[in-house]
């Protein structure tokens, strides 16, 4: 399956190789560097590059490009996925996954990734296993490892390694028995010039921080489950309970997790927290435009709407803009061409509104596209689709946890168009 | 550990090659030592890598990035030797001084070195003259080390064969280790170490893990078995058959690994899927996600060779009929409707045969791999989506959309693969992503490829209905500043036009719009599509020919500039003026144009000289001799080629006759079709896939079977305890049991995996069923439980009535001849208490028949004080809340009965009640005086063993193989030897054939313990029970007695661990004896070490003096000892191994307040008493 793995950065240096078949020479990136020198963007690098004797499959991360060398047919997919846990796992254990990060801890790297493929092919890739094995470090362990030459490498044998319930170690104690769980909803959507609204969606997960003691049984109820359209759920998870009842019940894995994503399919019934007024307009004499916008609060359900960021992509031919912000502040970059307008908290009584001239390039035409606006927005305490926890119960364990549930609604991919959509 | 050392001493050769390479080393250093840094010396490991770093960064900057590292390793060392900077030359310095570290006592040292090379190797660089001083650490006790040697190891094995020879004898030494985890370890390096010598070995090794007790060793020979195939591909053979003997495992933990072994090895012996078929699809869902999607793909391959095709009768017809539609409209694909047509004949010829049935097993696939839909893991959806794709019926693909357009969401290089896969599946059933074509829609921050992609998929989505829609979203695209996508967006509308018939003018008109966009990329792409277009339905739209005439003055880019030269031509007659016009424009700029437009050009001339030769004589004949001095070859041929042949010559013979033909043919229209199209000929999610070309190692996708192979090489013989549970059962209780219930080794997914990590780490023996496999057997038990034990107890009555026969015929031998003191009366009392209990119901209670028991005692007996106590006890009895009483008997009503018929099946215990009195008589022995005999008629009544004799287990049925071994302490004395506590033990066949020759072997005990073994039981039918005693000597010590229990085909680990209360048996003193033994006990040798007191809180059940007397006589073996005050209970009883007393007094206080107090000479047992007892009372 997965011969090599090489990480590489911006700059096109190999800072870090591995292979878990015989050795393949990194000349074999030199087909990646073409590739991806011909796609300009890192976002337009083919996931598969085809070379005379490998298969390159690569992903972009934090970014760096974890290129992994392939030789027989596998499932692209199953690559792909793999490489993405190795970065999050590189999270997880580093707080972040950047190139300083792997360096300083490549013998780390190198072990996690000596555990997580066995001669290409996935051994364990669960974080509660991999930690049993090789303990995280954090700054204490490794003070008192140099002074003292103890090591990172776990002693206790990793029976989780053993189990069917690979994603919980056992003998978890805490002194504060905590489960948290952060419902956080993201609308995407497509508005129109006139605020209509061509597409939108909510996408929601459940993101969980469980510190319990023991192997705990959970089972999360929801006031109203029937509003999720399609779900996917962290391999904890009892399909046939949710089918039969729709409750999650689960023995979760120890710390954060993502226990459920979900989509609420709703067409007509996405509330739109946000209305944007707004005109962009160029003019062909005075090599000049004119931007005047303003945000307000829509259906909000009485919370206030927090955040607020509008980022516009101006046509090349924007030089510099000069506006004035009655709330926030306003950057333009000239060589991004991106307009940022952060608002901040919205008011109801005081609507933010940007506005002033543009200047563009003297003699070239004006631009014939319209930019998009691209909405930032958070409210708190508030999950859009209105999806609720009922309760939280716990089995098996005897002791009384702390649960708490929080509401979150961002934007996801919302943009509101400068033209109207019925041309 | 010495063998080793001495193995590893022995490298004499091993030492010449360190001592050369040092030669080597030192010698560079000498010749560099004028510039040695200190950097050498530095211990710490996090300052060390930072020369590295900057050398990377200046690296970086002089060969001016991009594949500047691209060398390989040792041009890279070497160039970077060349620059001479200072971390390149004290690089064979340090290893020097890693040599050195390494051989240090200290592991310490040992571990940063290790650190520092592993680095090394992870940066590319070549370690590889290190690896003496490394394989010498592969034994080193710092697991860390270890593990890093171990790295290394892998990494340099193949170069330096030899000197990896030395390592492996650690392997094959911890192959053998008790610790699965250690086996494992050990079998994965040494599979991973490339060296062809040692092929033997490792497939010694794999075979022996192969049936390996612990799931987890045999997942590791699965995974070994590919190494070892691609370092011998000879051995095939003999991997197949390891392959084979895994894939018949039950473990969930090995399915994924023998799979992915399976596919890697020997994909095309689809045979041996057959028997695992049924069990692979069952497991699936408790599968690890990786093992999943394997799974999944090779079952979909296995699926088209066994099965039908579910759409043989409908899809064909239908998909005919809609391939139809677009036909309909423009003649142009002759070819598919041909292909049409024959299918159709097919279809029909096949809907005639028979009426299409699933296959179940084909149902049963479908079933289990739909919940996986759900999975967080992209690869596993996709997996699914494949597999019904390419194997459900048409009206069930539909569940699959969902879930893709879900995983949409992900990271882009996620959104890529899927988004191929889509645009494959929608050209084939479009229907089910329609309703999903929003989610399709391309946005601004989108990558390229993928928007690309995107509308790939909405050009395929595309139908009447929705064609407006996506036409008005296409505008919006073409407005944007990424002018690649906006070339492909009008290459879809052009595909939209000419797939639907009703927007083709619209689509038309749209594009000649886009003619006068101010972006020439746009125009000239909009050009070349038009011309596709035109080519439908020229003679409509001579007036677009006209317009797009002019642009040849604008438009530059020659694709666009020969697309409209060529539409000039082809359809000259429809612009008759123009066209001579255009062609004298364009010989005047001849030379200056592309390639590509000069051959147009040329074209062009030469139609024009055919159709409309008076106007263009001169022009064609100026162009063809501007073309005939042309630089390029193509050029200048075409233009002699095409002089011979439309102007007339004596010498150009017959063809020019037909040049009319030649040129002014009839072209069919292009098709504009998907790039996508029949890619699923290849499975979908496949690199081959994504590429469009056949990867090294694909497997192709078979085509369905004309007629089904036979289903019945799916059957497999099952036991017939594990058979008739559906799959859909098991799943239900699986979710539903654990929740409610606590009870262990629960049937689902998640208790199974707790007693299994509960297993593995402390004993192997019960490792072995693990996972699902266990699963099957155990709710195939819930289900029968409950006949079962109905069928018990109507079994258990029928023998006992058999036996009550058998009873009075047969003379008791060997009980009369072991009890010798037991009087006659007391036999007869025995077994009439015996008839009774056996003549009666099951519901009759332990009391009602000890209380008849002590009836009949008292009866023989003298009837002074005695009879009042007995009333005392009936009241009590009888006062007992009568709910409480059946529940209780509910619940041990098995339990019971196998302790009824007790003395029909074993001889050797005598009645309880004999050697009571011989004790007894021993202490009439000891203390005459004070002896009142209604003591000792007090006695029986409290001594009967209270009801709540409770059964242990021995052996699981599960772990047993069907072999169910349950056990009691009796609490009767063991006759053969009055030191040994009797312990019953229960044998219940399970299985559906005869368990043979069970008896106990190598007992493994601690100092002084000691083991009467029960007789061998030949043979136990299927389904029947036995139960046996046997005795162990304690030794008055808690610790468990060790041994295996051995059928004639298994052997099992068990131990029996003992209750500190069922090691003693009652004693009988009086109120006068007690306090004696009480007084000399505490004022002993040592004073008050022998009492222990608690105080404590009275349970609410537990407040009267009968409860209490029941819960410590059913805590531990005592006799109740007469005491005047109500206020106290007294108990006694002497330890069996060794005969110490043992005293316990338990005194009432005020409320609910309570003191106990033992005496013991051994303290251990004393301090375990009271924990216990207490705990009895406090419940």
């Amino acid at each position: 399956m997965i011969h090599s793995l090489f990480l590489i950065n911006n700059a096109g240096d190999i800072f870090l190789e591995k292979h878990w078949k015989s050795v393949i020479s990194r000349s074999v990136c030199d087909y990646f560097f073409e590739a991806q020198d011909k796609a300009g963007e890192p976002d337009n690098v083919s996931p598969v590059i085809r070379t005379p004797h490998h298969y390159l499959i690569n992903i972009y991360r934090e970014k760096i490009f974890f290129v992994s060398v392939i030789q027989t047919e596998v499932p692209p997919l199953f690559v792909i996925e793999f490489l993405h846990r190795v970065a999050e796992m590189f999270q997880d254990y580093f707080g972040e996954c950047s190139e300083v990060a792997i360096k300083d801890n490549v013998v780390i790297v190198y072990e996690l990734l000596e555990e997580m493929l066995d001669n290409g092919f996935p051994l364990a890739t669960e974080s509660n296993i991999l930690k049993e094995l090789i303990k995280p470090p954090t700054i204490l362990r490794s003070m008192v490892n140099t002074i003292t030459g103890s090591s990172n490498v776990g002693e206790t044998l990793p029976t989780g390694q053993l189990s069917t319930i690979p994603w919980r170690r056992a003998g978890v104690k805490y002194t504060n028995n905590e489960a948290y769980f952060d419902v956080v909803e993201e609308i995407d959507a497509i508005l129109d010039k006139s605020g209509t609204t061509v597409f939108a969606e909510i996408q929601g997960v459940i993101d969980a921080c469980v510190k319990l003691s023991g192997m705990p049984d959970l089972t999360l109820s929801f006031m109203n489950p029937r509003l999720l359209d399609d779900v996917s759920f962290h391999p904890c998870v009892r399909f046939k309970r949710w089918e039969s009842e729709r409750v999650l019940s689960f023995i979760p894995p120890d710390g954060n997790f993502r226990l459920m994503s979900y989509h609420v399919n709703a067409q007509n019934l996405v509330a739109i927290p946000v209305y944007v007024r707004q005109n962009i307009n160029f003019f062909e004499t005075g090599s000049s435009g004119r931007v005047d916008i303003t945000v307000g609060p829509k259906q909000t359900m009485g919370k206030t709407v927090e955040n607020v960021i509008v980022t516009i992509h101006m046509p090349k031919v924007v030089l510099s803009a000069n506006l004035t912000a009655t709330q926030g502040t306003y950057t333009y970059d000239p060589v991004t061409k991106i307009l940022v307008w952060d608002i901040g908290k919205l008011n109801q009584q005081k609507l933010p509104n940007l506005k002033g001239s543009l200047s563009l390039q003297s003699g070239a035409p004006k631009p014939e596209e319209n930019p998009s606006l691209n909405i930032d927005l958070k409210i708190q305490q508030l999950a859009i689709s209105g999806l609720k926890v009922n309760r939280l119960d716990m089995y098996v364990e005897k002791y009384k946890p702390f649960k708490g549930v929080k509401y979150v609604t961002k934007a996801g991919k919302f943009q509101v168009l400068t033209v109207p959509s019925h041309v | 550990m010495t063998a080793m050392q001495k193995l590893l001493q022995l490298p004499v050769n091993a030492v010449n090659i360190v001592k050369t390479v040092q030669g080597v080393a030192q010698g560079q250093e000498e010749a560099r030592s004028p510039v040695l840094t200190p950097d050498s010396g530095q211990q710490n490991w996090y300052s060390a890598v930072q020369p590295e770093e900057l050398r990377h960064l200046r690296t970086a900057s002089t060969t001016g990035g991009g594949g500047g590292e691209g060398g390989g390793e040792w041009g890279e060392d070497r160039g970077t030797l060349e620059e001479g900077l200072s971390s390149a030359q004290t690089q064979p310095l340090r290893h020097d001084d890693l040599k050195e570290m390494l051989d240090s006592n200290k592991d310490s040292l040992k571990l940063e070195a290790m650190k520092r090379i592993v680095a090394m190797i992870a940066r590319g660089k070549n370690a590889s003259d290190l690896f003496p001083a490394v394989v010498k650490n592969v034994a080193c006790k710092n697991i860390e080390v270890k593990k890093l040697v171990y790295v290394y190891l892998v990494r340099y094995a193949e170069e330096q064969q030899d000197l990896a020879l030395l390592s492996i004898s650690t392997f094959q030494r911890g192959l053998k280790d008790p610790n699965q985890l250690i086996r494992a370890s050990a079998l994965r390096v040494l599979s991973s170490i490339r060296v062809t010598i040692i092929v033997p070995i490792m497939m010694l090794a794999i075979k022996e893990a192969a049936s390996d007790m612990s799931p987890y060793v045999r997942k590791t020979a699965a995974h070994a078995i590919p190494k070892l195939y691609s370092l011998d591909p000879e051995q095939k053979d003999q991997l197949i058959e390891v392959i084979e003997k895994l894939l018949a495992d039950k473990t969930t933990l090995v399915a994924g690994s023998v799979v992915m072994a399976f596919e890697e090895v020997c994909p095309e012996r689809i045979d041996l899927i057959h028997k695992n078929y049924r069990k692979l699809c069952n497991l699936l869902i408790d599968v690890e996600e990786w093992g999943q999607v394997v799974i999944i793909n090779m079952l979909t391959r296995y699926a088209r060779t066994q099965f039908l095709n579910p759409n043989i009768n409908e899809s064909l017809l239908e998909e005919g009929g809609e391939k139809a539609f677009y036909g309909s409209d423009d003649d142009d694909d002759d070819d598919d409707d041909d292909d049409d047509e024959e299918k159709k004949a097919e279809a029909a010829a096949l809907a005639k045969r028979k009426p299409y049935v699933m296959d179940p097993d084909h149902r049963l696939l479908l079933r289990n791999t739909k919940p996986l839909l759900q999975s967080r893991n992209a690869a596993v959806v996709m997996a699914v989506a494949q597999l019904y794709f390419h194997l459900a019926p048409k009206a069930e693909v539909g569940v699959i959309a969902k879930a893709l357009v879900r995983l949409m969401r992900s990271h882009s290089e996620v959104q890529y693969v899927v988004l191929q896969n889509v645009a494959t599946m929608t050209i084939k059933r479009r229907g089910m992503f329609e309703p999903y074509l929003k989610s399709f829609y391309i946005r601004s921050t989108d990558p390229t490829q993928i928007k690309i992609l995107k509308l790939e998929v909405l050009t395929n989505l595309a139908n009447e209905t929705n064609i407006s829609t996506i036409l008005r979203e296409f505008q919006t695209y073409i407005k944007s500043m990424d002018k690649d996508f906006v070339a492909a967006t009008i290459q879809a509308i052009g595909r939209c036009a000419t797939n639907i018939g009703e927007v083709r003018d619209t689509c038309l008109n749209g594009l000649v719009q886009l003619l006068s966009n101010r972006d020439e990329l746009v125009v000239a792409e909009s050009v070349v599509v038009i011309k596709k277009l035109l080519q439908m339905q020229p003679e409509q739209h001579s007036d677009i020919i006209k317009h797009m005439a002019k642009l040849t003055d604008n438009i530059q880019v020659p694709m666009a500039r020969a697309s409209i030269l060529w539409l000039i031509g082809e359809y000259c007659e429809h612009v008759p003026k123009i066209a001579p016009d255009v062609l004298r424009k364009m010989a005047k700029t001849f030379t200056n144009e592309e390639d590509i437009v000069k051959l147009q050009i040329i074209n062009l001339a030469a139609k024009l000289y055919l159709t409309n030769s008076k106007q263009t004589k001169l022009l064609t004949q100026y162009v063809l001799n501007l073309a005939k001095y042309d630089q390029n070859y193509d050029i200048r041929d075409r233009a002699r080629f095409i002089r011979q042949l439309i102007v007339p010559t004596d010498k150009s013979g017959a063809l020019s006759k037909y040049a009319k033909k030649l040129f002014l043919a009839l072209k069919p229209a292009p098709v504009l079709e998907s790039p996508f199209k029949d890619r699923d000929h290849f499975q979908l999610g496949s690199l081959s896939h994504l590429l469009n070309a056949k990867a090294g190692g694909y497997q192709e996708l078979p085509d369905w079977p004309e007629s089904a192979p036979d289903p019945s090489v799916r059957n497999v013989e099952v036991p017939e305890w594990t058979k008739c549970t559906s799959r859909k059962e098991r799943k239900e209780k699986k979710v539903e049991k654990p929740f409610y219930s606590d009870s262990e080794g629960e049937s689902g997914p998640t208790e199974s995996a707790d007693s299994e990590s509960d297993s593995g780490s402390g004993s192997q023996s019960g490792s072995e069923e693990s996972g699902s496999g266990s699963e099957s057997e155990e709710s195939e038990e819930e289900s029968e439980s409950e006949e079962e034990e109905e069928e018990e107890e109507d079994e258990e009555e029928e023998r006992a009535k058999k036996k009550k026969k058998v009873d009075k015929s047969k003379p008791k031998k060997p009980e009369s001849a072991e009890s010798d003191q037991s009087s006659g009366e007391e036999q007869k009392r025995i077994r009439k208490g015996g008839k009774d209990r056996r003549s009666g119901t099951e519901s009759e209670s332990e009391d009602e028949s000890e209380s008849e028991s002590s009836e009949s005692e008292s009866e023989s007996e003298e009837e002074s004080e005695s009879d009042t106590d007995i009333k005392k006890k009936k009241k009590t009895a009888a006062s007992k809340p009568p709910p409480k009483q059946t529940k209780k008997e509910s619940k041990k009503e098995t339990k019971e009965m196998s302790l009824l018929d007790l003395d029909d099946f074993e001889p050797t215990p005598s009645p309880q009640v004999t050697p009571v009195n011989s004790f007894l008589s021993n202490s009439l022995v000891t203390d005459l005086e004070g002896l009142s005999l209604t003591d000792t008629v007090l006695a029986p009544t409290t001594i009967a063993p209270s009801s709540s004799v409770r059964l242990y287990e021995l052996l699981h049925r599960i772990t047993g193989e069907g072999l169910a071994v349950e056990y009691c302490f009796s609490r009767q004395p063991f006759s053969p030897d009055p030191h040994m506590v009797a312990v019953q033990i229960q044998f219940t066949n399970n299985t559906t054939s005869e368990a043979k020759s069970l008896h106990i072997e190598e007992p493994k005990l601690q100092s002084g313990m000691r083991i009467k073994e029960f007789p061998e039981i030949e043979v136990l039918p299927a389904g029947e029970s036995v139960n046996v005693v046997m005795g162990i000597d304690f030794c008055d010590s808690t610790q468990a007695a060790n041994f295996q229990l051995c059928t004639h085909i298994r052997k099992f680990f068990v131990s029996i661990q003992p209750p500190v209360g069922e090691l003693m048996t009652p004693a009988f003193l009086t109120e006068n004896e007690f306090k004696k033994e009480q007084e000399t006990l505490l004022h002993g040798q040592l004073m008050g070490m022998n009492e222990i007191s608690e105080k404590l809180t009275l349970g609410e059940k537990c407040q009267s003096e009968h409860v209490i007397v029941e819960r410590v006589t059913s805590t531990a073996n005592l006799s109740r000892v007469p005491c005047g005050s109500d206020k106290e209970s007294r108990f006694a009883g002497k330890t069996v191994s060794s005969g110490s007393l043992v005293l316990v007094t338990v005194t009432r206080k005020d409320g609910a307040g309570a003191l106990l107090t033992v005496n013991c000479e051994k303290m251990v047992i004393g301090t375990m008493l009271v924990k216990d007892i207490l705990q009895a009372l406090t419940q």
